[in-house]
């Protein structure tokens, strides 16, 4: 695979998989995919797919790390060997799934309510299952709705998304080989009041391309907080419909 | 989506226990509810679903409850359930949660630790709860004073692993349970098997301990319904055995060895157990009298022993419970 060949925008304007600047992949968010875990998640976008599961809040595992008013988060980032194909570029280390486990947490301490869970710890394992560029901003997607699934208070939802430059032609949702030749940005927001909670660049950029590229990403945040909000909601139905079955039946023999 | 076919056959069945919390509300209570009920139908299949970040309504009008915090001038949500209101108060009841204690609620838990005066007990909440050495029983009398020598044989009481069923006593500072096991009823447990579902699905109940008599195995099975959503499936005991009467046997309280349980004893402790899960895995709210209906329908109908198979899942789920899940 020769990236530096890869036409980023063709003539017609389409990316190398006939997306459009805009178009995000696309995506598929399921819930509670896990059995034992309080909540977990697995979100797909585009070939990249990471499931996420919630343990906690709970007793803290080191009650050394313990905090007397607030949980801790615990972020784990784990990455399947199959992941990323036989021929793809392999992860380097440690290091790096560190870094994006650090990423997480700083973008969730904010949000999360944790002065309501004192002396617990919350324990979000992130697992990604396939690799196709993107590997942040979906689980960051992932731990959204693990937490919501898990019940636990969040501020809001956090949603994010990578976004590239071509020239002056800002790119959306950018796919493996569009992440190792463009100059990229990850953007996580709180989708309703529209403020950042992590934006994070690991290549140079032009100034003047910062903001606009980063009102898009709020913008493409949004997009995605309503595909999510749609999916928790019917998931919610279901269990609010099923956990009254038996009152449902009461009441036909009330009447 | 499912649709209920039928309403459930309710021949024995009393629903006493499961009305919806509306309905063991004060009557005037309910009467000031529906003065406003314009906003917020309390109707069982209407009920408004929040999610976190969504603006419920002004607080200038209302109070903020659990699951919910205040930003400028709004109520907004902050988990995904269903809006719960008691005049002013909103509050937002999240469908799955850790389990949240409150004082009188039965629990199952497991000791993780034996410390000095007292032991912790993962009873499945956000912190591991404490069970003191001076809210059990000991053997040799039910109001004995604890002496030095019974701190040094704590672990002799209970060890770590150890599974045992209490009561919530009292709240630590910080959230905490402490638990007691001041009733013949509590106690360790042994002779059966430990089952953990969301603790939603377990209402609170005049009796947590039921009894499933023959021919549910030969001397049927009992089940402990923890409300922290652990559930107890062991081998049926005597009534007299039970309340702690004729032939309580006060010295074995504490003891680790499981009695002789015949092979058709097990069968039907892991059958029930499996109905349980099957209904569990659905989401559905278990009682001991769907439980019980439900193991009457395996007798009635001679299914095969082991783990049920889809079939008789969706027979089963449609014929006790009414829910039809064959999508």
């Amino acid at each position: 695979m020769s990236s530096s060949r890869l036409e980023i925008l063709n003539d017609g304007g389409l990316r190398h998989d006939a997306r459009r600047p805009y178009e995000l992949r696309s995506t598929s968010f399921e819930l509670s995919t896990h059995p034992s875990a309080e909540g977990s998640s697995t979100v797909t976008q585009g070939l990249t797919t990471v499931q996420v599961s919630i343990f906690g809040p709970r007793e803290p595992r080191q009650r050394s790390n313990a905090s007397h008013d607030r949980a801790i988060l615990s972020v784990e980032v784990g990455v399947v060997p199959w992941a990323q194909g036989a021929g793809g570029k392999r992860v380097r280390g440690d290091k790096r799934l560190q870094e994006i486990g650090a990423s997480i947490r700083q973008t969730f301490e904010p949000v999360i309510m944790t002065h309501l869970y004192p002396r617990s710890e919350i324990a979000i394992d992130v697992q990604v299952l396939s690799a196709d560029g993107g590997i942040l901003p979906t689980s960051i997607n992932a731990v959204t709705l693990a937490l919501i699934s898990a019940g636990i208070s969040l501020l809001d939802y956090v949603t994010s998304i990578s976004i590239g430059l071509h020239l002056t032609q800002p790119l959306l949702d950018l796919s493996q080989p569009e992440e190792s030749d463009l100059p990229n940005m990850v953007v996580a927001s709180l989708p309703t009041s529209g403020k950042i909670t992590l934006a994070q660049m690991e290549t140079r950029l032009h100034v003047d391309r910062f903001e606009e590229m980063l009102n898009l990403g709020v913008e493409a945040c949004k997009v995605l907080k309503n595909e999510m909000e749609l999916v928790v909601k019917d998931k919610t139905r279901k269990i609010v419909d099923r956990m009254e079955i038996k009152s449902g039946a009461a009441m036909i023999v009330d009447e | 989506m499912f649709v209920i076919k039928t309403v459930p056959p309710s021949s024995t069945q009393t629903f006493a226990d499961d009305m919806p919390a509306t309905h063991r509300k004060h009557q005037i209570e309910i009467d000031a509810m529906q003065v406003d009920e314009d906003e917020y139908g309390a109707g069982p299949s209407k009920r408004t679903i929040v999610t976190p970040g969504e603006i419920i309504t002004s607080s200038k009008e209302y109070m903020r409850g659990h699951g919910t915090y205040v930003e400028e001038v709004n109520v907004v949500s902050s988990v995904t359930g269903t809006i719960e209101r008691v005049n002013k108060l909103i509050s937002v009841k999240p469908v799955r949660s850790k389990y949240t204690p409150e004082v009188g609620d039965l629990v199952i838990g497991r000791i993780v630790e034996v410390g000095p005066q007292r032991w912790r007990v993962d009873a499945n909440g956000r912190q591991d709860a404490v069970l003191m050495l001076s809210s059990v029983n000991l053997p040799g009398g039910v109001q004995r004073r604890k002496i030095e020598s019974d701190a040094l044989k704590m672990r002799e009481f209970l060890a770590e692993g150890d599974l045992l069923v209490a009561e919530v006593q009292a709240f630590f500072g910080d959230g905490a349970m402490s638990l007691h096991t001041r009733s013949l009823k509590y106690g360790k447990l042994r002779n059966g098997q430990l089952l953990t579902v969301p603790p939603q699905l377990i209402r609170r109940l005049k009796s947590h301990f039921h009894h499933i008599p023959p021919p549910c195995g030969p001397s049927g099975v009992d089940i402990i319904l923890g409300l922290n959503g652990f559930i107890w499936v062991s081998s049926g005991t005597s009534q007299e055995k039970r309340e702690g009467g004729e032939g309580f046997d006060s010295e074995g309280v504490y003891s680790d060895k499981n009695d002789d349980i015949t092979p058709e004893g097990r069968q039907a402790i892991s059958s029930v157990a499996n109905l349980i899960k099957v209904l569990a895995d659905q989401g559905i709210p278990l009682t001991d009298t769907l439980i019980e209906e439900a193991s009457n329908w395996m007798n009635q109908n001679q299914l095969p022993i082991g783990p049920l198979v889809k079939n008789d899942e969706q027979r089963l789920l449609a014929e006790v419970v009414g829910v039809d899940v064959t999508e």
